[in-house]
């Protein structure tokens, strides 16, 4: 839809009464502008199938714009070069400021993303204590000194890289945002990020807090626009000499042959996973179960991590399963703005279909349909919470990231057995495991391809600890101190100390 | 319930100064219900009595402390404890005016031109250590598939901390902020000649939501409440910042139950100063450097050597720039122009005006200063003095004075410099002037001491360590050092398969 009438802000009643502004420009130096050839795209509401309102989309010239911005306040102004500590004061304002506006925002993620309250709730903490934690490191970035001999003073500085390019995606739109904002804003980059087509309106409301936070025009720069266009010029931008990218391993292939191509500006993946959760025979039931729910069924499943191939050892497999079953009876899936709503709907149409599709799938191959497996309604991008079971290792459904709320679970025997299924993957992003027994938890978690192994408890993140993939799941880390690994470049410098005798 | 006394400041406006005992986020009397009066060192007269507490006290502050590790702080996880720090330092700077204030008429520093600048660093500082709460983490070390072994780093669990009376405020923050970040509960002590902005400051740490018994405030004298705290057998670590004479009593007292002991004690830094110098910037540095806070800071560098061939040079302009900008700013600590307040105390004033008549005696020059101001008989005012020509064996060249006084000499060689500014029994701070990059590095790497200044004086950081060597001190405050210093590092071995 070309036009250039478009409003830059739009008022917005949210489905529980709150109202706020949203803003729908670009927001480039400091403030919200109309994209250059005035070109918007309409957002939905996922869980209504309504349109909420139109945004301004980026094109190549846009970018450039955001680009320069940023660029310029790297170079021509202290944001890089001030006492650090200026820095953690701003995005310590901001974590307080997110704080303050929690229930608008976690009104408008669920809203746009479809997630319920109780999830986009969750987010909107999870994002102020990031904020809040990357504050506190940003006058903390030290090098080192290295002792080679009283001939040399030789040490380390860690500096900002320049001007970052960050692409999100659309399932924790506003907490994708923390992670990528805060370490980077930390270290003294400055930034251009792209939003998801399907979730931009998290982000754009962000940035009246990043303004009043104190953030100088030009260090953050928020734009909305699609892959294909906006995306791929910031990955080809000369001018980017950081790249941070959250989306699926396809998608991050292309990220990183973009930017080789490019100026072989360093890049950072955080890409898709098939998780393996393994519950022993030792395992607390209930508990178990409970995890498996929150391992594959929160945020709709539409978690990169997401606990999506259960192994259950034999001896507790049937008794699981009823607890499983019971566990799932018992979740909401509805209306996210309900209260009592666990799951909510999937992001976007082509969400559903593809799921649907692996459903599909799933039937085709073979699979035991045990629970769920079809769309909830006709309004609305809902499906049931979906178990398959007789599955083999060699199904689509249990290789392929499906990335909704479609879960297979596999009997096993041995320690050995289950381990070399789990590792079976091209992925390595998180696992789960279940047991009483320290020794089999520390031991397993040793031999597990996973950057992230969580030993009785499920997509249980705290911002002091790192998170990110093995093999095609990723690479670099995101939250703990890794993650400002990511933003600094080392440079080593050598003085030469000649003995003076006066 | 509340105790506490109205105190009209000189410039006319007034607040409430709590008296009691802060134990358990209450103000209590002492058991004794014996109070002493802090006065004001610009008039000498009193300001107000404060309870005293002595051992019993200590005991049922410890037991508290004690208490709140138990049952509340040790469970409380470090994103929480530095959301407390940072509202802390949120009420700190909200409240600034006041506490800077209550600093100048307790200390006699001056409001505008150092007690401000006091509150702000003690705001930023427990800000700067709310940002390592929830960083403080210990190693996995792998050892191979038989063990799995990695470090805690823990808390001491109640720390004892007792303060000086140069940085009432800001020595209370360098000592609070990294202890509560690192997860233990305080009993600190003021010193006895300024226990007042403290009190006040405990209703912002109530206010910011600390649990009762985390942080508690005596104030009290060091022979029986300090003597009390670092021989404690419930407090498992002891930090003191004050005479080295103290320190070496208090590392003693610790011995009784083997606490952790860290110390920042005396100092007698050197200012050396090369020939191919900046020298009129050295001349403003080294005013900072021994003039700031009436001379009162353990990293003065009260010591000056100059190289033969900028001697003369910058000695003029030394004299001329402190007498313009230090002797004839000098007066009561609420008059906003004002640089150089008074000495703290009547002792404080005896023991340096002594000194100056030592300096005298020993030959020693006396180039600006040397006696109390014409203008200013009441209150413990010295005039910034210089002493020149000093020779390494005078007691002004060795000693420590602790007030406004500065003892002056020259140097040949790079050598020679070195080997004064190396003579004394301590090792604080210390300072060297030179355009020469690799002279400056070299001298920095030869120096005793824990820190050096390349170009400047007195210039400290909340993010860079500050302590010392020698006699000046054990261990290291500030920066992440000053973090580690409050943790304790338990190793965890875990037997994954050895089997006996």
């Amino acid at each position: 839809m070309v036009t250039d009438e478009y409003p830059l802000t739009v008022h917005i009643k949210l489905p529980n009464g709150v109202e706020y502004d949203q803003p729908t420009g670009l927001f480039i130096n400091g403030e919200f502008t109309k994209s250059k050839q005035g070109k918007t795209f309409e957002v939905v509401s996922p869980s209504t199938e309504e349109i909420v309102c139109s945004v301004y989309e980026a094109l190549e010239e846009d970018v450039n714009a955001a680009v320069d911005a940023a660029e310029n306040a790297f170079k021509n102004t202290e944001w890089a070069t001030q006492d650090p500590s200026v820095r953690g004061r701003c995005l310590l304002k901001l974590a307080d400021l997110v704080e303050q506006h929690a229930e608008v925002l976690a009104g408008i993620e669920s809203l746009d993303n479809g997630k319920s309250l109780f999830c986009s709730r969750g987010d909107v903490a999870l994002c102020s204590a990031y904020f809040r934690s990357c504050a506190g490191y940003a006058d903390k970035v030290d090098g080192r000194i290295i002792d080679t001999g009283s001939n040399h003073l030789s040490y380390t500085r860690r500096e900002p890289i320049g001007v970052c390019g960050q692409i999100i995606p659309w399932n924790f739109p506003l907490l994708m945002a923390s992670w990528k904002l805060g370490p980077c804003l930390a270290t003294g980059n400055v930034t251009v990020l792209k939003t998801a087509e399907s979730t931009p309106l998290s982000a754009l409301y962000l940035c009246n807090l990043l303004n009043e936070a104190g953030f100088p025009p030009g260090v953050v720069n928020i734009i909305s626009g699609f892959g294909k266009t906006t995306g791929d010029v910031i990955a080809l931008h000369p001018k980017v000499r950081k790249l941070a990218f959250t989306g699926s391993t396809a998608t991050g292939r292309h990220i990183m042959k973009r930017a080789a191509e490019s100026n072989l500006k360093k890049v950072t993946l955080e890409l898709g996973g098939k998780s393996p959760n393994i519950i022993f025979n030792d395992a607390d039931i209930a508990k178990a179960a409970q995890n498996m729910i929150i391992g594959i069924f929160y945020n709709s499943g539409e978690v990169c991590c997401a606990g999506s191939r259960i192994y259950c050892q034999s001896g507790i497999y049937d008794e699981l399963l009823v607890e499983f079953k019971k566990a799932i009876a018992n979740l909401k899936v509805g209306d996210p703005f309900d209260e009592t709503t666990f799951q909510g709907s999937q992001t976007s149409q082509l969400q559903l279909d593809r799921i649907l599709n692996y459903i599909d799938v799933g039937k085709k191959e073979g699979a035991q349909l045990i629970t769920g497996g079809e769309r909830i309604g006709g309004k609305g991008y809902f499906i049931k919470p979906t178990i398959f079971g007789n599955v083999h290792e060699e199904m689509r459904i249990v290789k392929e990231e499906i990335f909704g709320p479609v879960v297979t679970i596999t009997k096993f025997e041995t320690v050995d057995e289950v381990i070399e299924l789990a590792n079976n993957s091209e992925y390595g992003l998180a696992a789960g495991l279940h047991t009483e027994d320290i020794n089999k938890a520390i031991d397993v978690s040793n031999r597990l391809k996973a950057g992230t192994v969580w030993v009785n408890t499920y997509n249980d993140f705290h911002s002091s600890v790192p998170f990110g993939g093995y093999a095609q799941s990723g690479i670099g880390r995101e939250m703990g101190i890794e993650a400002f690994d990511n933003y600094t470049q080392v440079k080593a410098v050598r003085i030469k100390i000649d003995k003076k005798k006066a | 319930m509340s105790l506490s006394v109205q105190v009209k400041l000189p410039d006319g406006s007034t607040y409430t100064q709590p008296t009691g005992l802060f134990i358990n986020n209450e103000f209590v009397k002492s058991i004794k219900g014996e109070k002493f009066e802090s006065i004001c060192p610009a008039t000498e007269e009193p300001i107000a009595a404060v309870y005293r507490a002595y051992e019993e006290d200590v005991d049922v502050a410890v037991k508290a402390a004690r208490e709140a590790y138990n049952t509340v702080w040790k469970e409380t996880g470090g994103v929480q404890r530095g959301k407390l720090l940072f509202k802390l330092a949120e009420l700190m700077e909200k409240h600034a005016d006041e506490l800077a204030g209550i600093e100048a008429h307790d200390s006699g520093k001056p409001k505008a031109t150092n007690a401000i600048f006091d509150v702000e660093e003690s705001a930023n500082c427990m800000r700067y250590f709310g940002g390592w709460a929830d960083k403080v983490t210990g190693k996995s070390i792998p050892l191979g598939k038989d063990k799995f072994a990695y470090t805690l780093h823990e808390p001491y669990g109640v720390c004892g901390q007792i303060i000086p009376w140069n940085y009432p405020l800001a020595m209370a923050a360098w000592k609070l902020g990294p202890a509560l970040a690192a997860g233990n509960c305080v009993v600190l002590k003021t010193s006895e000649i300024t226990p007042l902005s403290m009190l006040w400051l405990a209703n912002l740490i109530k206010e910011a939501g600390f649990p009762p018994g985390v942080v508690n405030i005596l104030s009290g004298f060091g022979k029986d409440a300090g003597a009390r705290l670092a021989s404690h057998e419930g407090v498992d670590k002891i930090a003191f910042t004050g005479s080295t004479a103290t320190g070496q009593v208090i590392q003693q007292l610790a011995s009784k139950n083997m606490k952790a002991v860290t110390l920042e004690c005396g100092g007698k830094s050197a200012l050396v100063i090369f020939d191919d110098a900046d020298l009129d910037q050295a001349a403003k540095w080294a005013a900072i450097g021994i003039m700031s806070n009436q001379g009162q800071i353990c990293t003065a560098t009260s010591r000056i050597y100059i190289q033969d061939g900028a001697y003369d040079k910058f000695l003029q302009a030394f004299k001329a720039h402190v007498e313009e900008e230090y002797t004839s700013k000098q007066g009561c600590p609420f008059n906003d122009t004002h640089v150089v307040g008074p000495q703290i105390s009547q002792p404080q004033y005896e023991k340096i005006l002594s000194y100056i008549e030592i300096g005298k005696k020993e030959g020693a020059k006396l180039l600006s200063g040397g006696k109390t101001p014409a203008s200013l008989t009441k209150g413990y005012f010295i005039e910034p003095t210089i002493f020149a020509d000093i020779s390494p064996d005078m007691r002004i060249a060795n000693e420590e004075i602790f007030g406004p006084v500065v003892a002056c000499g020259r140097f040949k060689t790079y050598e020679e410099g070195l080997k004064y500014a190396n003579q004394t029994q301590y090792g604080l701070g210390s300072a060297v002037f030179t355009q020469d990059i690799a002279k400056a590095h070299r001298f920095a790497s030869d120096l005793e001491a824990g820190m050096v200044w390349i170009n400047s004086s007195n210039d400290s950081d909340i993010h860079v360590p500050f302590g010392g060597v020698k006699m000046s001190g054990v261990g290291r405050e500030l920066g992440e050092y000053g973090l580690t210093i409050y943790t304790q590092a338990k190793a965890v071995h875990v037997n994954m398969g050895s089997k006996l």
